[in-house]
């Protein structure tokens, strides 16, 4: 059983000039105690995936169509608001792109760890041992003194650990991480990937990691999902998307990846082009645009190819294409 | 946090001394001669002369300025003309009923305002919302004087719900509180619609943050979200715009007092200006400033014990 389960989910946010179409025909699966990485530039739609799950679309948000069936028996599009809110915390939990700012700047440390077990019949002391103890396991010196002090007296990267540390403390079965090391400098994401991965492995749960960074996500991730405005284009493990890519797109990360240059960047994945506009989509496939290897087959909408066991692309010509790769 | 309080305790000093110095400026620079002013047209001059050595008008003008500022700092803010009361006695007399206005003007701005602003962000866009858009501009563009004046007639004329004049019996607490509704809804009303405004917009920019959708994502109750995680930090604006406005409440209490005939440091400033009596009004001014200055000093340190990223930045 997967622990989340996502399949044909549309969401759209209407704006001014007309409906946006945000994440189109979305499916994927986070399996039980796997790490699944989600990558691809800003502006894809990973901040909307995430909040479509949570429940926590925007005003102007609307999931239109498609499940989303969380562990199993829970299906998130239908669950009422005391449910979705039951399940967010305890069992969903969530670490947010910017460390700087998800904290609450007028609360101590202590009292926000202490007031997010909220339903636990422990004592206030209890609470706050067991705040302490996440703390030293994200290795924060000195933590019973810190439940005391407040989020701006914390450098970014220890405030990213505390908020890793909050959501950890609820033992839930699927974390969910937005960028949470984009943030940092590159010796402390090491660090934070790794703190991820050993505590992710003494709870046990699974796994949805956000990343626009390759490198981060073949260290960390069992299994990817390449997303291109708003649509998963390619997803596989990652052992199978990052040696044989079968969308045009996600060749193109894989070339313009820091990591893969000579010289050590901070600069993010370019691709030459920009995300089409998701408010009027083109009929035929998204990346069309942009992509090296245009077809005929690129006017027509994008089926998803399986290339293999569990490994798919978008792409009308991804069997050939990747044979051609291979070949050539 | 007392770091803090000594820094703001210093710029209050120095607000106060610019206000001594910028008060002995008009004083000097109006035209007239004081003593006679003072002693009206049919004094003789040797009377004026008299006076004018008394005030100490024949020293240079830097002697009279540090007379001035040493005497003020020292409370001695000189003597009444008729009674030779010391000035300070006077306006000290006077000032409990003007402080226990405003503190009730801010307590009738604070009780709706903030509710109503709360209120207001969290049903954004709904009926509820307009309409408290639309009684704050009513409240904040309605004159004070006006508000006291319909009060009066509605409420203790017409209705006769209220009493209309006095402070009260001297030692009964619950007729002084009777006494002091409509005049410091007077002085508060207006004070009602900037506050809901403050409250609504900074609290939609709290619900906005990303702390906030982290307490979403722990599934927090949507109550402590609103007080104990939003408004406790949507506030502090409010606050200190409270400690800015006091100077424009203080101003509503004059009128206040005219309108209903209550003892305060209006009404004794109403009353000195029509009997001339000069060395009061400029009392009167100064302990007001030094009031002011200090309530705006309280609302600083409160912003700073509630904020600890205001405590730390100093
Ligand atoms: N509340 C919203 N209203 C309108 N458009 C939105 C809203 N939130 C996100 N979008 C749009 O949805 C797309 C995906 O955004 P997002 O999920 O934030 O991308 P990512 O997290 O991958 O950078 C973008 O085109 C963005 O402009
Ligand atoms: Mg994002």
């Amino acid at each position: 059983m997967s622990t989340l389960s996502i399949s044909g989910l549309n969401v759209f946010f209407s704006t001014e000039d007309g409906p946006l179409h945000a994440l189109k025909d979305v499916a994927f699966e986070v399996p039980e105690r796997k790490i699944v990485g989600i990558v691809g530039e800003s502006g894809c739609g990973k901040s909307t995936l995430i909040n479509a799950i949570l429940g926590l679309l925007a005003d102007n948000g609307e999931v239109r169509s498609g499940q989303i069936l969380f562990e199993g028996s829970h299906e998130l599009t239908q669950l009422s608001k005391v449910e979705m809110q039951n399940l967010r915390g305890p069992r969903i939990s969530t670490v947010f792109q910017d460390p700087m700012g998800a904290l609450n700047p007028v609360l101590s440390v202590g009292q926000q760890m202490v007031n997010i077990q909220y339903r636990d019949d422990a004592s206030k002391a209890q609470k706050a041992a067991r705040a302490v103890e996440m703390l030293q396991l994200v290795r924060i010196p000195d933590a019973e003194s810190a439940l005391g002090r407040y989020p701006h007296q914390f450098s970014g990267g220890m405030k990213q650990r505390i908020a890793i540390a909050m959501a950890l403390m609820m033992e839930p079965a699927l974390l969910i991480a937005d960028e949470p090391t984009t943030a940092l400098d590159a010796t402390l994401e090491v660090t934070t990937i790794e703190l991820l991965k050993d505590l992710q492995k003494k709870i046990g749960c699974s796994v949805m990691f956000i990343s626009h960074h390759l490198g981060v996500i073949a260290e960390l991730c069992d299994d990817v999902v390449v997303m291109y405005a708003g649509e998963v284009v390619e997803r596989g493990t990652v052992r199978d998307v990052f040696h044989a890519p079968g969308h045009p797109y996600t060749r193109r990360l894989l070339e313009c990846d820091p990591a893969r240059q000579t010289e050590r960047t901070r600069i993010l994945p370019t691709i030459p082009g920009e995300i089409p506009d998701l408010r009027a989509r083109p009929q035929g496939c998204v990346f069309a645009a942009r992509c090296l290897q245009q077809h005929l087959g690129c006017d027509q909408p994008q089926v998803e190819q399986n290339l293999g066991h569990d490994h798919a692309a978008r792409c009308n010509l991804a069997d050939e294409v990747s044979n051609q790769e291979v070949s050539a | 946090m007392l770091n803090y309080a000594v820094k703001r305790l210093g710029l209050s000093i120095a607000i106060v001394s610019l206000a001594m110095f910028l008060l002995f400026c008009m004083i000097y620079l109006v035209p007239g001669d004081p003593a006679s002013v003072a002693l009206g047209p049919r004094a003789t001059d040797a009377m004026k002369e008299a006076l004018r050595v008394k005030m100490g008008l024949d020293q240079p003008i830097w002697v009279q300025f540090w007379n001035f500022f040493s005497g003020a700092w020292t409370g001695d803010l000189g003597e009444e003309v008729l009674s030779g009361r010391p000035v300070l006695d006077v306006v000290f007399e006077q000032l409990p009923y003007t402080l226990i206005l405003i503190a009730g003007g801010i307590t009738w701005s604070v009780a709706l305002g903030i509710p109503l602003g709360c209120w207001a962000a969290i049903n954004r866009g709904s009926f509820a919302d307009r309409l408290v858009g639309i009684l704050s501009v009513a409240v904040i563009a309605v004159p004070s004087f006006v508000v006291a004046i319909y009060a009066l007639l509605i409420f203790a004329v017409t209705l006769q719900w209220l009493p209309a004049i006095g402070a009260g019996e001297p030692g009964d607490i619950g007729d002084q509180l009777v006494h002091l509704i409509l005049p410091s809804l007077a002085v508060g009303l207006g004070w009602v619609g900037y506050i809901a405004r403050m409250v609504r917009a900074s609290m939609l920019e709290v619900l906005e943050a990303s702390h906030i959708r982290t307490a979403r994502a722990f599934g927090l109750p949507d109550r402590t979200i609103t007080y104990r995680y939003a408004l406790t930090i949507a506030i502090l604006p409010t606050i200190t715009l409270l400690g800015v406005g006091i100077g424009q409440m203080l101003s509503s209490a004059v009128f206040a007092e005219i309108v209903f005939a209550r003892p305060g440091v209006g009404k004794l400033v109403y009353d000195a200006i029509l009997t001339r009596n000069f060395p009061v009004v400029t009392g009167a001014v100064l302990v007001t400033t030094v009031i002011f200055v200090l309530l705006n000093l309280v609302a600083d340190l409160i912003v700073g014990a509630l904020d600890p990223r205001v405590r730390s930045s100093f």
